[in-house]
């Protein structure tokens, strides 16, 4: 590929190949204080690449390839390549990763434990991990938390956090503008941001953490909280999952010792505020 | 700017050819074999086949999750298999596994470590009807919903339109032969079901000698060479394990190949898989006269079998598209191959 860029994202380094400069600038400038991949092998390639040679220049349209792709994927205009790049590295995660059971969720941590919080798109997880980690907890990922089947231990993967539409001006009135990417408006998701962790967060990004507290957060709703059985807390992981199924037994066992260990708890919220304070209180009960 | 990494998938034949090659490999170097194993769904043998060999500890890693997923990937289709089995109970008939799902049922060194997507069988083509409705009532359902496409499988096809568990999520391809209807070679699928060999749970697999020919038959008799370099490596396993039983084990696969319509197909397997992996496969001069000397026109399938660079990206879109068009030509008549490109190309269809 005619353009390159290299880095490594927690336990999993990603080499990204594209036919223009533009998204790989955007990458670089992104992602300049992650590391390399360790040993200069990536686990898993990106190709950002024009489905017909005129496509590079004519109305440029970004078609998403990779070790591991969805067969009809849309392509997305140049102006949202640094989207593509980023949903295409989701991908190989979601599609590929066999070493951790991948749970869609959000995950932040506080002397060695942590919190993970799932939902459906729109539930606030990318939010509320981002504020949190304004508010002294470290971040270890806004999408996948990936979990250790051998250990039950949650690694980090703290990729740029993507934030959406009204989120963009919540979490941009808790941390510095440096921080974020540039806006990318019109996007099949609606406006997104992204944001770069806090160097902390990419520091410790090889520390793993036990899950302490596992909530399923939902915006829009009075202050309300729930407890969920084991059954619900089931299903909705297997349903949060994208490689459960793939990892066989190794997949059932992670996911039922999640479920056994992890205290559990459905929080409503109506703002942002609300949520953490909830959070924050179940943090202290446990 | 652009990296060198190793023009084609030629380096994937060499590593998996002789492990010990790779000694010299850089990062860039692993980072495209690894790349084009997965592409050519050969990363699970790639890995079984390096196991134990000195790399950088991140490729060991790589590997190592390959490894694993190979495992959960033979399991997965064992139990398929055994779901077919059971939804199959009532049917009369011989149930004969194929390709991926059949070597790991046998036991076979050609199952280790492969990719195993769909579940293919092999069944009389009188228990047809009864098949199909037995697996429609045990949770199977129809995938495409194009009535020419479902019409052109029916009629034309070897094999019922594919069908998916809705809950599991699992593919079955239900063959009748193993070329279409309208190919110009027509093996004899009775006798491929005859011959096939029984199992503890009453599954079947194909004779060894047949499943050299379905393996050969599939690859250059039917599709665009698409996968080829897995389907040789395939043969080059079977044709190792059996022929280490029987020293005469290839002028057997000969006899039954010629049975079948398919002597030059299986040469022509042979030649390519001692070409890419090394593959002991014997000539013969009697009691029949079976060359294997390399043709001229081998080169051009290695060039497609090789058409992948160190991005896993497809390459040589020329070669590639003559194959594609050689395959239609195998597959049917030239006026029926105008009438169906034509209709496919109404459809939005676009190949390479």
């Amino acid at each position: 590929m005619r353009h390159i860029f290299q880095v490594r994202i927690g336990p999993a380094g990603f080499r990204v190949g594209s036919d223009w400069r533009a998204p790989i600038a955007e990458l670089e400038r992104l992602y300049a204080g992650y590391p390399a991949p360790e040993n200069g092998v990536p686990d898993f390639t990106v190709r950002l690449f024009a489905a017909r040679p005129w496509r590079r220049w004519l109305r440029p349209a970004v078609t998403l390839g990779g070790d591991f792709v969805l067969p009809d994927a849309a392509p997305l205009p140049l102006s949202q390549g640094l989207l593509a790049a980023e949903m295409a590295m989701n991908l190989q995660m979601a599609l590929g990763q066999r070493r951790y059971l991948l749970l869609h969720a959000s995950a932040v941590e506080r002397e060695g434990r942590a919190v993970l919080m799932t939902g459906l798109s729109g539930a606030g997880k990318s939010t509320l991990a981002a504020l949190l980690g304004a508010r002294g907890w470290r971040l270890m990922g806004d999408e996948f938390a990936l979990i250790d089947p051998a250990t039950g231990m949650v690694h980090a993967f703290p990729r740029l956090v993507s934030l959406k539409n009204a989120a963009i001006g919540v979490v941009g009135d808790a941390v510095p503008q440096a921080r974020f990417g540039p806006l990318l408006a019109g996007t099949p998701k609606g406006d997104i941001r992204h944001l770069v962790p806090d160097p902390q967060a990419v520091a410790r990004m090889d520390e793993p953490a036990q899950p302490a507290l596992l909530l399923f957060p939902r915006f829009g709703f009075a202050i309300a909280q729930r407890d969920l059985g084991p059954s619900e807390i089931f299903v909705r992981l297997t349903q949060a999952s994208t490689n459960y199924v793939a990892l066989g037994e190794r997949g059932f066992d992670a996911m039922t010792r999640v479920v056994r260990d992890v205290p559990a708890r459905a929080i409503d919220y109506p703002n942002a505020e609300a949520a953490i304070q909830q959070v924050e209180a179940l943090w202290n009960a446990l | 700017m652009e990296r060198p990494v190793s023009p084609d998938a030629a380096l994937l034949a060499r590593a998996l050819r002789d492990p010990a090659s790779l000694e010299p490999l850089d990062a860039d170097g692993w980072t495209a074999l690894i790349a084009m194993a997965r592409a050519e769904q050969l990363i699970g043998t790639l890995a079984q086949r390096l196991a134990g060999a000195a790399m950088p500890p991140a490729v060991a890693r790589i590997l190592e999750d390959a490894r694993a997923s190979a495992a959960d990937q033979r399991r997965a289709a064992l139990w398929e298999a055994e779901a077919a089995r059971r939804a199959l109970v009532g049917v009369e008939a011989p149930i004969v596994l194929l390709k991926g799902t059949a070597y790991v049922a046998a036991g076979l060194a050609a199952g280790e470590g492969r990719s195993i997507g769909d579940l293919d069988i092999l069944v009389p083509r009188e228990s047809l009807d009864a098949v199909e409705r037995a697996l429609l009532s045990s949770g199977w359902e129809w995938v495409k919903p194009d009535p020419y496409d479902d019409a052109y499988y029916r009629r034309w096809m070897h094999e019922l339109p594919p069908l998916i568990h809705r809950e599991r999520d699992r593919m079955i391809d239900v063959h009748h032969t193993i070329l279409p209807l309208t190919a110009r070679i027509t093996p004899d699928p009775e006798a491929m079901i005859a011959d096939s060999i029984v199992l503890e749970n009453g599954l079947r697999v194909l004779s060894p000698e047949d499943m050299i020919c379905h393996a050969a038959a599939h690859l250059f008799a039917d599709g665009d060479l698409a996968g080829g370099m897995r389907n040789l490596w395939d043969i080059d396993r079977l044709c190792r394990e059996f022929g280490g039983r029987d020293e005469d084990f290839c002028l057997s696969v000969y006899e039954r190949a010629h049975r079948h319509g398919l002597l030059t197909v299986v040469r022509r397997a042979f030649r390519l898989a001692r070409q890419l992996y090394g593959t002991p496969v014997r000539a013969y001069r009697s009691p029949i006269r079976v060359p294997l000397d390399d043709r001229l026109s081998d080169r051009l399938y290695r060039r497609r079998l090789f058409a992948r660079n160190g991005w896993g990206r497809p390459t040589r879109r020329g070669t590639r598209f003559a194959f594609y068009l050689r395959s239609h030509w195998l597959r049917m008549p030239p006026a029926m191959l105008a009438r169906h490109l034509w209709t496919k190309w109404r459809k939005g269809y676009r190949p390479v």
